[in-house]
């Protein structure tokens, strides 16, 4: 096992599937210089050009092509270089890579993986730093993985690639430097199955993606103030561990999810109610959400600050539940 | 006339017929309200397509736009999976899924019809890539309107086959109008061959309504993209004889306007000129003749062929989180 950045664990991933698996290969604005955040770094001195494939500015193409080159029998990485640029690529994505299987009877299936390195990420404001994980929860046909450890990166990003049905990656661009352990042969991590991050039983909280550092501390600060509370880290969003969910609050009886996402419409709605459709409102004493405002994401730190959950706002939210 | 160039006409002849015969039949079956949906037929543009299948193999690929019967019959496309396609039935290419405008058949390198306008560009060139990258000596042949010239993966997809130098034959089939729209009225600058030179795809223009010019365009063009000189544009000049859809009248058009094509519309053309070789008007008839027969059949086939049990509308979602039970409402209160 080895210590290394959750950007190196997702580089490590790509690599060894590459090495595999000779149809994987990867395209997108500067990949052959190692990408943005060097997630694929020393890809083009081992792969070569043909497969390491640095494109021009087109995101419809990257997407698109990525898309044909899946056609017939390739298994392309499409890297979107920042989530915020897949606007410009959204008729590619959700008209035709997530249509292809259904429209066409089953005819093909698309094995693409899409890379969208989302989030709050150093004051980068409102075109780079957004997170809309639960719009592609809405649209039937893709994978939404939302890892926040190095070992669920690279385990998810395995089996991302090994999936036959495209998978939208949102990489956490905020944790790239967190650090932590990695096997030497990274197996893949089955979809829709939560990580416990913590065992509790007087709430449960739910989260994903680049809060789970967060909710990580607020759960210690009110584990020393004598809550103890159940955390589970989704991992991906659809499909969900609706059962491991369910099967916690069923305990609990109190629910809090906490996302970087706009609270309104965000995927925290979506658990919200499932698990009060399926245990019955009797059995729910307490549920509540925890994102941003309702407000594109600010330059200025302080301003930043003021928006992004972090873990005083978790410790707030959750004593709030508990007197509830 | 050479015995080789007399059958390519013949091939030509025949694969246009099927073509108009089973867009007429679609037409009557649509009026009858046997086929449900849109019906975007290309009526008077069959020499396009038939003159560039012609030239290309089963193992080619090609996309296809929202007028795209032609381009999937004249690529071999099986006519009964076809037709059943847009009635819906379960013995469609698609399963009933996909309908006139999705129509795919995999089997024979037809990746897709397509409802967003120039939504194949991308796909096409990704895919020309993918073949290389298989070390596969198969082409990709990418079909669509002068309309799909002002959208953005228009430049995006030629700029990309240039710089990579894709085996990609575009095919712009210009039929002058763009839905309900003259295109001229909505396209700045010289047009499509233009675009595409300055983009560094070479590119040349062709009557489209003369089958076999259409067939040596293209020929030259294939051999160039298969012999690894990268993309070519081919500008294909027709005329749609038809309103953009089935209940569309084209009344907008100026009087005379549809009569005057009429005259020099592919099929008779081309049978004309079958004719002054030699060629009897008997056996021309009887092409058409089982071109009608063939699609009519297919359109008796369908209306009895079974429809898509509704439990298969949740089948090939996608293989992780397709969840049945996801139109589960509220009663059973289950605690897991
Ligand atoms: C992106 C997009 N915009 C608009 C439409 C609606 N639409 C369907 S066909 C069409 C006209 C396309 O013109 P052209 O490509 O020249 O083909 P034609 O219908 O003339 O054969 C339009 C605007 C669409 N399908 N996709």
């Amino acid at each position: 096992m080895a210590q290394v950045t959750l950007v190196e664990a997702c580089r490590l991933a790509a690599l060894q599937e590459m090495r595999r698996d000779p149809r994987v290969w990867v395209l997108g604005e500067d990949v052959a210089r190692g990408g943005l955040f060097g997630q694929y770094r020393g890809f083009l001195e081992e792969f070569g050009d043909q497969r390491v494939v640095s494109t021009p500015i087109s995101e419809s193409t990257i997407m698109g092509a990525g898309l044909g080159a899946a056609l017939v029998g390739t298994r392309p990485i499409i890297e979107m270089r920042i989530f915020d640029f897949v606007m410009c690529a959204m008729d590619e994505l959700v008209n035709q890579i997530a249509k292809i299987r259904y429209m066409f009877g089953g005819q093909a299936r698309p094995a693409v993986v899409v890379r969208m390195p989302h989030g709050i990420w150093r004051n980068s404001a409102a075109q780079h730093s957004q997170t809309l994980e639960s719009w592609f929860t809405h649209i039937p046909g893709v994978v939404v993985a939302v890892p926040a450890t190095p070992a669920d990166a690279a385990g998810l990003l395995v089996a991302a690639i090994r999936s036959d049905d495209p998978v939208l990656f949102f990489d956490p661009k905020n944790l790239f430097p967190v650090k932590g352990e990695v096997a030497e042969t990274i197996a893949p991590i089955p979809f829709g199955q939560a990580r416990r991050m913590r065992e509790g039983s007087d709430l449960t909280i739910v989260t994903w993606s680049a809060t789970v550092p967060a909710v990580e501390e607020a759960a210690g600060i009110l584990a020393a103030r004598g809550i103890s509370a159940d955390v589970l880290d989704l991992r991906t969003l659809w499909p969900w561990d609706e059962a491991s969910v369910c099967a916690s609050v069923a305990r609990t009886r109190r629910l809090l999810v906490v996302h970087e996402a706009v609270t309104t419409g965000g995927f925290g709605a979506e658990v919200l109610a499932r698990v009060v459709e399926r245990l019955g409102p009797g059995a729910v004493r307490a549920a509540g959400r925890l994102g941003q405002p309702r407000v594109p994401v600010p330059f200025a730190p302080p301003l930043e600050d003021a928006l992004k959950p972090d873990a005083p706002k978790v410790v707030a939210a959750a004593e709030a539940l508990l007197k509830a | 006339m050479s015995g080789d160039n007399r059958a390519r006409l013949v091939a030509l002849y025949g694969t246009m017929c099927r073509i108009r015969a089973f867009e007429e039949t679609a037409l009557a079956a649509h009026r009858a309200g046997e086929i449900p949906g849109p019906l975007h037929v290309s009526i008077g543009q069959e020499a396009v397509a038939a003159g560039v299948c012609l030239n290309l193999r089963t193992d080619d690929r090609i996309t296809s736009n929202h007028r795209g019967h032609g381009h999937a019959l004249a690529k071999g496309a099986g006519v009964a999976g076809m037709m059943e396609e847009l009635f819906g039935r379960a013995g469609g290419h698609c399963r009933g899924k996909g309908g006139s405008m999705h129509i795919a058949d995999f089997s024979v390198g037809m990746l897709g019809a397509n409802g967003v306008v120039a939504g194949g560009i991308p796909i096409a060139v990704g895919a020309a890539q993918g073949l290389r990258m298989l070390g596969s000596s198969a082409i990709v042949c990418c079909f669509f309107g002068d309309g799909a010239i002002n959208r953005g993966p228009f430049l995006e997809g030629l700029n990309w086959a240039a710089l990579y130098r894709l085996p990609v034959l575009f095919v712009c089939e210009d039929n002058g109008v763009a839905a309900f729209t003259r295109a001229e009225s909505v396209t700045a600058g010289p047009g499509v061959l233009a675009r595409s030179e300055a983009l560094g795809v070479p590119a040349l223009s062709v009557d489209g309504n003369d089958a076999a010019a259409v067939d040596d365009a293209a020929a030259r063009l294939v051999a160039e993209v298969r012999g690894g000189s990268g993309p070519r544009l081919l500008h294909a000049i027709t005329y749609r004889l038809m309103g953009h859809t089935s209940t569309d009248p084209a009344a907008w058009r100026e009087t005379g306007e549809v009569e005057a094509a009429r005259s020099h519309e592919p099929l008779p053309r081309l049978r004309a000129r079958l004719l002054a070789e030699g060629m009897p008007a008997r056996a021309l008839d009887a092409i058409e003749g089982d071109a009608r027969a063939e699609m009519s059949q297919a359109r008796g086939s369908a209306l009895s062929a079974p429809w898509p049990d509704p439990a298969t509308a949740w089948d090939d979602v996608q293989d992780n989180g397709a969840m049945t039970d996801d139109a589960w409402p509220f009663g059973a209160q289950e605690t897991v």
